[in-house]
């Protein structure tokens, strides 16, 4: 078992907790992600590390309540504990010798940049960090993108908060502004990350993307999580999770990611109605 | 007097047309009278040729006497002096081709049932006898296996019974590897893994799940650790696909993907919380037992037709005769001399076809079989929704990327020597790491040589 040390709730959706798992703590490097299940019955499901801390032996999590076991994730409180928590997996990011960087965030997303937009401010990269939410009461870790960053750009849906607009817009107005980025490294939903690509490669700037799809054992063996990056097949949890946001199929990418969309839908419409009953 | 019949005592099954529906196990197994009745068979036969064709080289005649004296926890005793999994061995081992295959009484008619034999005891013990195991006295070693799988479970076991301190590393959240992930529960009910597992850990090994050796921990780390040797059984994990254009449609799945879904996540359960892909028509592309697992699975699941797509004829197919006769009365149909070479999808890149062709025998090639060759102009769609790639698989390359000086061959399996000893000092490998997929037993044997090479190697340290 897993102990909770600590649970945050970042907005009405998004949730952090701090797991003690002193093997990946001691291990895990940003851009690489860990498997839980909550309970014996519990499905597999990846999550992106988004902070370690090798001596208290904790990993933190954020993860949004999507569907049947997030929501169970979510009501699993400070001090009780998951099942299983395995990792690191994945390849680390890689990020040595970047000397200005565009770190772009959406959503939940911005939950996995910021580890990253944390390791390259730390080796000393001018880091811009461009994060977009649908409104206000969705805003998560601005002070540690603040932190991480030498700017930060932050894009609301409905303009709510920071700018009106899509992080697409901020970022090509800061490349026509004269910015000249090393690298882009985008992180959140496919379809942003499928237009920040579409983008970055009009101004030819190497673009980064980390890949989340669907997967069971994350070591490689079920294939599962299997995407086409440059016309070749190639597996998100060994080969990635990042990947060269230009050569991604982000059409196949998005088609595979609904898979199991009806099933899902219902099994997280049962569970809601479980909590209901409780509470 | 022995009982010369010239036939085995006929397994007892679950009828085809109503197993097809359910995961219960398939075949019943034996009473205490068919069981006597079948051991009365064997001739005892001194030289023991049955004895030289088992992996792990189990006395079989000793056993077998001991039921004749209806002695069953004497048989018992007899077949875990050689192995750690004789409930399992008894229903997935390729006897046939093993033991049964050397035994005096298959030349005229068939063989001694000795499969059937094993795994009556191993479970009329399970079900009766309530008994600690022994305790070895403890020699203050430790020693690290990596994979809780048949070849890691056996080394660990032999390893613990001569008192060495074991840790098993296992990437999963449970143990048994390939017993839990991929053998369906009608073939090994999953009970049976955790109850040989929990003998295991009776005799004190300590079984850590959730750690990707390679991953949260390298080999050199466990050396530093404080494990004095280590033992590979990482197996076979990586899927292979064909390459053919429509492989990545929605619907289309490696056997391991679609068998771990359902066997390690249970997810033919009405309760469970992994969803999985229930196909109309299925078409499982392979001709080995992982092959008609899947579709045995995918009828299970439902599906009107499920085809078996092999590329060579019935004669060639690497599944076990059983295993192929199980299927068929289960309703399997068999496309053989057939070969995908492009699926095809709908609108919302779902599962909408299979493209194939014909193929006939030309010359043998390098594994002895006729090679297929394809039939001009005979292509042909498949009505399918769902296709299971089966086409094998190849060693997890996590560990040998991880570990300075750990020699590979060209196939990504690690080299060893006979002992199991591989180009690193102190580490030692076996199973389907070392020789790419094949059968459990073998992984058990692999496992079993190991365990001596490291007793031996550090006992003279």
């Amino acid at each position: 078992m897993y102990p909770i040390i600590k649970r945050k709730e970042l907005n009405p959706t998004v949730t952090l907790l701090e797991v003690k798992a002193p093997r990946v703590a001691k291990k895990a490097k940003a851009g690489q992600f860990i498997i839980l299940r909550v309970d014996e019955a519990g499905e597999r499901i990846p999550l992106t590390v988004a902070d370690t801390n090798p001596e208290a032996g904790t990993v933190t999590i954020i993860f949004q309540i999507v569907g049947a076991t997030t929501e169970k994730l979510n009501h699993i409180p400070e001090g009780g504990s998951l099942h299983d928590f395995v990792g690191p997996l994945g390849v680390p990011s890689r990020i040595e010798g970047l000397k200005k960087v565009a770190v772009v965030g959406g959503g939940v997303g911005c939950a996995i940049a910021y580890p990253i937009a944390k390791a390259l401010h730390q080796q000393g990269t001018e880091v811009h960090s461009i994060v977009g939410f649908r409104n206000k009461d969705l805003v998560i870790l601005e002070e540690e993108f603040k932190n991480a960053s030498d700017l930060v750009k932050i894009m609301t849906d409905d303009g709510s908060y920071g700018e009106k607009g899509l992080v697409t817009n901020a970022l090509k107005e800061l490349i026509d502004s004269g910015e000249q980025y090393d690298e882009v490294i985008a992180i959140g939903p496919l379809v942003m990350m499928k237009f920040v690509a579409q983008l970055t490669k009009e101004y030819g700037i190497k673009t980064t993307v980390s890949m989340n799809p669907i997967m069971i054992d994350g070591t490689g063996m079920c294939g599962g999580c299997r995407l086409t990056v440059g016309g070749k097949t190639k597996f998100a949890c060994v080969d990635g999770p990042d990947f060269d946001g230009h050569e991604v199929d982000f059409d196949e990418a998005i088609q595979r990611s609904r898979m199991y969309f009806e099933t899902e839908r219902h099994h997280h419409e049962e569970t809601c109605n479980l909590f209901k009953g409780v509470e | 007097m022995p009982n010369m019949s010239l036939e085995k005592n006929k397994m007892p099954h679950q009828d085809p047309n109503v197993r097809n529906k359910n995961f219960q196990e398939v075949a019943l197994g034996y009473t205490l009278e068919q069981a006597k009745d079948e051991a009365e068979r064997c001739l005892g036969c001194k030289h023991k040729p049955c004895v030289g064709g088992c992996p792990v080289a189990i006395d079989i005649p000793a056993f077998i006497a001991k039921i004749k004296e209806e002695d069953l926890e004497g048989a018992y005793e007899i077949i875990n002096r050689s192995s750690s999994l004789p409930a399992v061995c008894g229903r997935v081992c390729p006897q046939e081709t093993q033991c049964e295959a050397k035994c005096v009484r298959g030349i005229k008619g068939e063989p001694v049932a000795i499969g059937r034999l094993e795994r009556f005891v191993a479970d009329w013990h399970r079900l009766n006898v309530e008994k600690e195991p022994a305790l070895a006295a403890k020699n203050g070693h430790k020693v690290a296996v990596i994979g809780a799988g048949p070849a890691g479970l056996t080394c660990a076991g032999d390893l613990a019974k001569a008192g060495y301190e074991v840790t098993v590393f296992e990437a999963l959240h449970v143990a048994g590897g390939v017993l839990v992930y991929g053998i369906p529960e009608f073939r090994l009910p999953k009970a049976i893994v955790h109850a040989e597992i929990d003998k295991l850990k009776k005799i004190g090994v300590t079984i850590e799940t959730n750690t990707v050796v390679g991953k949260a921990v390298s080999v050199d780390e466990l050396f530093s650790e404080g494990f004095e040797a280590i033992f590979i059984g990482s197996g076979a994990g990586l899927p292979r696909f064909m390459g053919i254009p429509g492989e990545n449609f929605n619907g289309v799945f490696s056997a391991n993907e679609f068998l771990t879904r359902i066997n390690l996540m249970k997810a033919y359960r009405d309760d469970a919380n992994t969803p999985v892909h229930h196909g109309k028509n299925v078409a499982v592309v392979g001709g080995g037992n992982v092959a008609m697992d899947a579709a045995r699975c995918a009828k299970r699941l439902g599906a009107e037709n499920v085809y078996i797509v092999y590329r060579r004829s019935l004669d060639e197919m690497p599944a076990r005769k059983e295993e192929v006769e199980h299927a068929m009365e289960e309703g399997i149909i068999f496309k053989t001399l057939c070969n995908p070479v492009e699926i095809t999808g709908n609108e919302n890149k779902f599962v909408s076809g299979m493209k194939c062709v014909e193929m006939e025998l030309g010359e043998p090639d390098a594994s002895g079989r006729r090679r297929p060759v394809e039939k001009p102009d005979s292509e042909f769609m498949l009505d399918v929704d769902c296709v299971i790639m089966s086409i094998g698989t190849s060693p997890n390359p996590l560990i040998k990327s991880t570990t300075e000086g750990l020699e590979t061959n060209a196939h990504g399996c690690i080299v060893t020597n006979e002992g199991g000893l591989t180009s690193r000092e102190g580490v030692y490998a076996g199973g389907d790491a070392v020789t790419g997929a094949a059968t459990v037993i073998l992984a058990m044997g692999a496992g079993k040589t190991a365990a001596q090479s490291i007793d031996e190697y550090l006992k003279n340290k």
